[in-house]
């Protein structure tokens, strides 16, 4: 056998063997396009536009985790929502879950990982407080079954290797003075770091607003406020 | 057109079966209490002593009260009667198959063989009242006569001390003819016939039977028919229903949960494995569980699909764990279907199972590591305070608001709702400018602005506030009547928090996050 020819055969091979890879790399690619919906003010703020399926998100806890569950329970999806016992129900209610479609396990205990990991194979979005810290290579286990099944974690906490954090700060509530009105609406400013973009981006919103769900910021005047706000912002000592 | 000739008929009935039925299943209920079983707010049974004073059936709730005032009022179960029937109709087939159940507290038997058998049909009715008053019941009436409906109207016509009065074939014609028309139980029949001057069965039966089918058609035909003592009814003998009730017996008791859980698997595996013999599957199970001292803990579990063996034993090891009511050892569990259904509709599919059949499956094994309570969903109930409106229901049961959200829950906040709600309220301090605790006086108003919140051990300045909104519960209830005030407070990082001033304290509800 002449030698070129056992070199080509080689070549083709080593191409096609090169092709397959492509090929599920493009797979991998299409799976993660199919994001699942968030409020039109923080898609722009999030990498694929939504909550990638089987990524891991940290989100402060409160109503800006109840709003990112809001959008897929509308649409019909089931939550789990673990570890979170002093979850307002009214408040979810009002943020849009649909509550039929809603399974909570307020108080898991020791066992919430196995909890978490068993939730996650079966239900397309879980939120969870992590009950004490997480290992490295158990979130690496975890996240191979969240890519399988597709499922988007929202984490109330720190986790490590996650898709973005999304944060708050900087309210500023209105409605209420000195002694008289009622609690109405919330100016805040959310912030998304993700690994994919390194610089953070950020959206004024009105969270909770009127009726208790998420929408941007209303008024010029109000988001003028705000970028004084901002500017003020990192200068503040907190805690 | 006259149908076949009407069969020799042996008619049980247990006067007001209703109130017989909820004292056997009170079982201590003394039976010189009166008693009356209320449906809609009427009177549907009631007790001779109850009778005696003047109760009635068809009488208002209130009317009943006034003229007994001690009397028992129990809410009718059908269930519960149907059940109890059933028990006596067990009995009874032991003596004599064959019994066909009218309804509970009526059972009525062909009384040909019957009447062979023990020598005559007067004989055969004194043998099946011995053996109630075995198990018991001293009250019913028996009735023999030509056809189902003669039958009972003899049955209702025995007086005591002779609980029997059998109608001599032939006779029945004669023996129903002075009765009432409203015996017939038609009421809109009756009002008629009376208009029309017609007061008895005899009057009803003398009717042209051509003109009262043309007047009242079929339906009509057919009870000119009985009134005439031509009932054709034919009797259906009770099938027997399936034994699927199993019991477990423990000798010696047994004192640890997870013992009797162990032991409990084999009855569980022969309940499922019984009911899937008939093709059937439990949805709804009813889990009794009898102490040494003699102390039952019975409760009804719901299952999202289907029970299967490891399922119940969940629901055996959950009740034991949950009732504070059995303080001996076990001696028996008792497993019963409440509710069945076809076993082809919970086949899992040709190609695997769908997406919900996976999620009860992995809910229900999060359950079955945490406990009944585990895994919850939540609904909105109504109320004035934030954690009694919100209900956590267990996975797997009916979703049943404690209390409807629609009606008007004076006190109750507008939107939006707090994102965290504290399950325990915890204590703080509201200080004014000169640190002094902030209250409220008798006309509802603070004593000073707050300007300092103590949460934990931290000082949170306040930069507004709102308030107080009263929140009166039960005044006309002095053990359980509560009034407080709600305040909105924003503190200096801008987190708003829902405050109540209860007697004196100040407490948490909840925090806008």
């Amino acid at each position: 056998m002449p030698i070129g020819a056992a070199s080509s055969l080689d070549a083709d091979a080593r191409l096609e063997s090169v092709r397959r890879v492509q090929s599920d790399v493009r797979w991998a690619g299409a799976r993660s396009d199919r994001a699942l919906p968030v409020p039109p003010a923080l898609s722009g703020l999030l990498p694929g536009g939504g909550l990638l399926p089987g990524s891991a998100y940290s989100v402060s806890p409160g109503l800006l985790l109840l709003t990112l569950l809001a959008e897929p329970s509308r649409a019909g999806t089931w939550c789990g929502v673990i570890g979170l016992p002093e979850l307002g129900i009214e408040a979810a209610e009002q943020a849009g879950l649909n509550l039929d479609r809603v399974a909570l396990v307020p108080r898991p205990g020791e066992r919430w990982f196995a909890i978490t990991a068993a939730l996650a194979e079966v239900l397309p979005v879980v939120a969870v407080r992590p009950g004490n810290r997480v290992r490295e290579a158990d979130a690496g286990r975890l996240s191979a079954r969240l890519r399988s099944s597709g499922t988007a974690l929202l984490v109330a906490g720190a986790w490590p290797r996650v898709e973005a954090t999304l944060s708050m700060s900087a309210p500023h509530w209105s409605g209420v003075g000195a002694g008289h009105g009622y609690l109405t609406s919330r100016d805040v400013l959310v912030t998304v770091t993700s690994k994919r973009s390194p610089a953070p981006r950020q959206a004024r919103v009105a969270l909770p607003d009127a009726s208790g769900g998420l929408s941007p910021a209303p008024t010029p005047s109000d988001s003028h406020e705000a970028t004084r706000s901002e500017a003020r912002e990192p200068l503040r000592v907190v805690g | 057109m006259t149908g076949p000739e009407p069969r020799r008929c042996l008619v049980i009935w247990f006067p007001d079966w209703p109130v017989t039925a909820w004292q056997r299943a009170e079982g201590d209920a003394s039976a010189e209490d009166p008693v009356a079983i209320m449906e809609t707010g009427k009177v549907l049974a009631c007790s001779p002593v109850a009778r005696a004073d003047g109760v009635a059936e068809g009488m208002r709730r209130r009317e009943a009260q006034a003229r007994c005032p001690g009397l028992v009022v129990a809410a009718a179960d059908p269930g519960r009667d149907d059940r109890l029937f059933s028990t006596v109709l067990d009995r009874l087939e032991l003596v004599a198959p064959g019994f066909h159940s009218v309804r509970a507290g009526l059972c009525a038997i062909p009384a040909r063989g019957i009447a062979r058998y023990y020598g005559g049909e007067s004989m055969a009715s004194e043998v099946l009242l011995d053996v109630l008053s075995e198990i018991g019941f001293r009250d019913p009436r028996v009735g023999v006569a030509d056809g189902l409906f003669t039958a009972e109207q003899a049955a209702r016509l025995a007086t005591p001390p002779d609980r029997v009065r059998v109608v001599p074939s032939g006779q029945a014609a004669a023996f129903l003819s002075p009765l009432p028309v409203t015996v017939l139980g038609d009421e809109s029949l009756t009002v008629l016939l009376r208009r029309l001057g017609v007061r008895t069965l005899g009057s009803f039966a003398g009717l042209e039977a051509g003109a009262v089918r043309e007047r009242l058609g079929g339906y009509g035909a057919r009870l000119h028919a009985l009134a005439g003592g031509r009932d054709s009814q034919s009797l259906i003998p009770r099938k027997p229903p399936p034994e699927l009730i199993r019991e477990a017996s423990f000798e010696p008791p047994l004192e640890l949960v997870d013992q009797v859980a162990f032991s409990v698997r084999a009855a569980a595996d022969e309940f499922i494995a019984a009911l899937s013999t008939h093709r059937l599957v439990c949805t709804e199970l009813r889990v009794s569980c009898t102490d040494s001292d003699g102390r039952i803990s019975e409760r009804i579990w719901l299952h999202p699909a289907a029970f299967d063996a490891a399922a119940v034993v969940d629901r055996v090891r959950w009740q034991l764990a949950g009732s504070d009511g059995l303080r001996g050892g076990i001696t028996t569990v008792r497993l019963e279907p409440v509710a069945v259904d076809d076993a082809a509709h919970h086949e899992p599919g040709l190609f695997g199972a769908g997406v919900d059949e996976r999620m009860h499956h992995a809910l229900s094994r999060v359950q079955a590591m945490l406990g009944h309570e585990g895994v919850v969903i939540p609904v909105v109930a109504g109320g004035r305070w934030l954690a009694e409106r919100q209900q956590l229901v267990p996975w797997g049961e009916r979703v049943v608001p404690a209390s409807s959200r629609a009606e008007p829950w004076p006190g109750s906040l507008p939107a939006p709702a707090p994102a965290t709600v504290f399950p325990q309220r915890h204590q703080v301090t509201v200080l004014d400018a000169a640190d002094a605790a902030v209250t409220v006086s008798e006309r509802g108003e603070p004593s000073a602005e707050p300007a300092v919140l103590v949460e934990g051990a931290r000082r949170r300045p306040i930069e507004a506030w709102a308030g107080p909104w009263p929140i009166g519960e039960r005044g006309w209830d002095a053990a359980r009547s509560r009034s407080a005030h709600r305040f909105q407070v924003v503190d200096a990082e801008q987190t708003a928090w829902l405050l109540v001033l209860e007697q004196g304290a100040w407490w948490a509800e909840g925090r806008y996050d």
